[in-house]
């Protein structure tokens, strides 16, 4: 008896320091979790009323910076070849690879029907012509990214402007991001992006290699940044920019209240992909 | 005491010689994946997880399935588990061994490994199930080896151990279920969605691994001259029969939300899986397969003539664990990969490199768990 009794408290004991290393453990976890989503914290006015129902005592702190766009879909239904020509602009300047295949297949931006766009919105007696129009989809640099919360690495991260980004070099191609996201907006490098021709020329830059971005190496995974480099010289995204005057793109801080951006997302409806996942996309949709 | 696994019978090497021709024929295969990338198994951008991690999470389960030696021996002073608890706790190292190998192999960088390390990151799962399963082959290493070689040297095991064996208990229950956070706790995966996965890990953990084990046992019986004992065989027999039967329990529960709510989400994989979905319906025949044998098994488990009868036992427990393999080892990741959140489909067909290094861990696995069985059943030996 007093044997198995001094067994029970020795457990007993254990199992109390387990319960407290599991709380602290959980505290961790929650503010891991407010980092990911808080950096660069400071007041801001919000973009409230537009696509992430509200998340009742859960709701984070707004970012002060969030950088977000707007792309108006009957825009780049009018202008034919329009979202091509950006899905161009952005393969070009991130040196994305092609490898002709939709195995091995790379993409930052691309264009998809209403229905596999939004499979979530309904579809049930849709309108006539709906499902006809290019719905252009990307990363969408969520204010709550469930991808920053997986890596194990911090390999991708959210910057003070709220753009999501992608280390290459410390990034272990675990891909634990890629099964986190909920738009299927990563794509990892199966092979080498960098195979030469005997000449010189990069195999799979189909439009030729930009000098002016890295190009990748294999076993790394990579989506788009939203262009922090044309940014940080006060250009728009290389989308953005290829849209011109037709103003199918508009691309801002959507929490400064005076942006162009903000007034665009206050005088139309928009959707968000999958806003029910409480990930609040700052990609939003005219449709 | 590792001398005692270099003495042994032209069986036992040969045994050992074709573990290590196939782990050589998988590192050449791992030799050009390295190379190449990823893009050398079958994986793309929508099944992004394949047969690696697959194999990986079923493997945590063997791990935790070792358990239900400790516990009953340990805790509840369970004497007929005194020869084999040994096994289980051998055959959790050798099975964590096998997921790490799984892991490394999956990785598209693998010489970055140790920036999980340099870069700690809690709100990550990943990171958590580092943890867990680094410290539960610790802790099976060092409650294992101590005792075994207290065994060795005919004394009782030191009392320092004991705080390390309990501990190991709960460790058990932890690395299955931080494994199915790396799953549960994403957005855009109904089918992963479930607050019941852990559960449901830890059911099927606990059949599988215990099955694998009567198994091995069996084979032992036969070729180590090592009985278990036909207690420990019919006490196995009851726990997997009751973590079987939970198992099915809790399928059925998935069963019953998606259908009965009729969510889109919510059905599109089981019915990718069990009917096919736009035409693709490549695991329909394997889940089949798999719930019929599995189903069956149970059944035959739960009539005490067939699990005394060693050859219907051994049939059931074989049936059981490739019925649970299937289902976790394959079903379980592709399921959540295969029909993807825009209502697509993209079929996954694993490469022969794919397969080839797959087949390796396996050896490698079965290379280390013979390793400490000839150990530990030399010193069993010696004692009795």
């Amino acid at each position: 008896m007093d044997v198995k009794r001094r067994n029970f408290l020795k457990i007993a004991g254990l199992s109390a320091v387990a319960g407290l290393g599991a709380s602290s453990a959980f505290t961790q976890l929650l503010k891991g979790n407010a980092l990911a989503s808080e950096e660069g914290a400071g007041g801001g006015e919000t973009a409230a009323g537009h696509g992430a129902p509200e998340q009742g005592g859960h709701q984070e702190a707004e970012t002060a910076f969030q950088y977000g766009m707007v792309i108006d879909i009957p825009k780049f239904a009018a202008n034919k070849g329009l979202a091509e020509k950006c899905i161009n602009a952005c393969h070009y300047e991130h040196n994305v690879p092609d490898y002709g295949n939709p195995k091995d297949e790379i993409k930052w931006i691309w264009v998809d029907d209403y229905e596999h766009s939004f499979p979530d919105a309904s579809q049930y007696k849709r309108n006539a012509g709906l499902n006809d129009l290019p719905v252009l989809l990307t990363c969408n640099h969520c204010a709550n990214p469930p991808c920053v919360r997986a890596c194990p690495t911090q390999a991708t991260f959210k910057n003070d402007k709220g753009v999501v980004i992608m280390d290459f070099h410390r990034c272990i191609g675990c891909r634990f991001c890629m099964a986190a996201c909920p738009y299927g907006a990563r794509s990892f490098n199966w092979r080498n992006p960098r195979e030469q021709y005997a000449n010189g020329n990069y195999k799979f830059f189909k439009h030729g290699l930009n000098p002016n971005y890295p190009t990748r190496m294999r076993g790394v995974v990579e989506k788009c940044n939203f262009c922090p480099e044309r940014l940080a010289v006060g250009k728009p995204p290389a989308c953005v920019e290829a849209t011109g005057d037709t103003k199918a793109m508009v691309f801002g801080n959507i929490n400064d209240p005076n942006s162009e951006i903000a007034k665009v997302l206050n005088a139309n409806f928009t959707i968000q992909r999958n806003s029910a996942a409480g990930t609040k996309p700052s990609v939003f949709y005219i449709i | 005491m590792l001398e005692k696994a270099l003495v042994g019978s032209n069986k036992y090497w040969a045994w050992i010689f074709f573990l290590l021709g196939v782990i050589t024929i998988g590192g050449l295969f791992y030799l050009y994946q390295f190379n190449y990338g990823l893009g050398a198994t079958g994986m793309s951008r929508d099944v992004s997880w394949g047969i690696y991690i697959a194999q990986f999470t079923f493997m945590v389960g063997v791990a935790a399935g070792g358990v239900m030696l400790v516990l009953p021996y340990y805790i509840h002073d369970f004497k007929a588990f005194g020869k084999i608890t040994i096994l289980g706790e051998f055959m959790a190292i050798a099975a964590v061994a096998m997921c790490i190998m799984f892991i490394t192999a999956d990785l598209g960088q693998p010489m970055r490994i140790m920036n999980v390390l340099l870069h700690p990151t809690p709100h990550s799962m990943l990171f958590w199930d580092m943890i867990v399963l680094n410290g539960y082959l610790f802790l099976n290493a060092i409650c294992g080896w101590v005792i075994l070689n207290s065994h060795n040297k005919g004394v009782h095991y030191p009392h320092w151990v004991k705080p390390f064996i309990y501990l190991s208990i709960p460790w058990a229950f932890s690395i299955h279920t931080v494994t199915a956070f790396l799953y549960c706790g994403l957005p855009g995966r109904h089918f992963w969605l479930t607050a019941i996965l852990a559960p449901r890990f830890l059911a099927s953990a606990f059949a599988a691994g215990p099955s694998l084990l009567v198994l091995i046992a069996m084979v032992l019986k036969r070729v180590a001259n090592f009985d278990a004992g036909d207690k420990a065989f019919q006490k196995l027999g009851t726990i997997i029969t009751y973590a079987a039967l939970a198992n099915f329990f809790f399928l059925g529960l998935e069963f019953f939300v998606a259908y009965y709510s009729r969510i889109p989400g919510h059905m599109h994989t089981l019915d990718y899986l069990f009917w096919g979905l736009d035409g693709h319906n490549n695991l329909v025949l394997p889940m089949r397969f798999s719930l019929t044998i599995g189903l069956i098994a149970t059944t035959m488990l739960l009539f005490p003539q067939i699990k005394r009868n060693e050859g219907t036992f051994a049939l059931s427990c074989a049936m059981l664990f490739l019925s649970l393999w299937i289902d976790k080892g394959v079903g379980m990741v592709l399921g959540g990969f295969v029909p993807n959140p825009f209502d697509r489909v993209t079929e996954y067909y694993p490469t022969v490199i794919e397969i080839g290094i797959s087949l390796a861990v396996w050896a490698a696995g079965a290379l280390i768990l013979t390793i400490l069985y000839k150990i530990a059943i030399s010193v069993q030996a010696k004692e009795a």
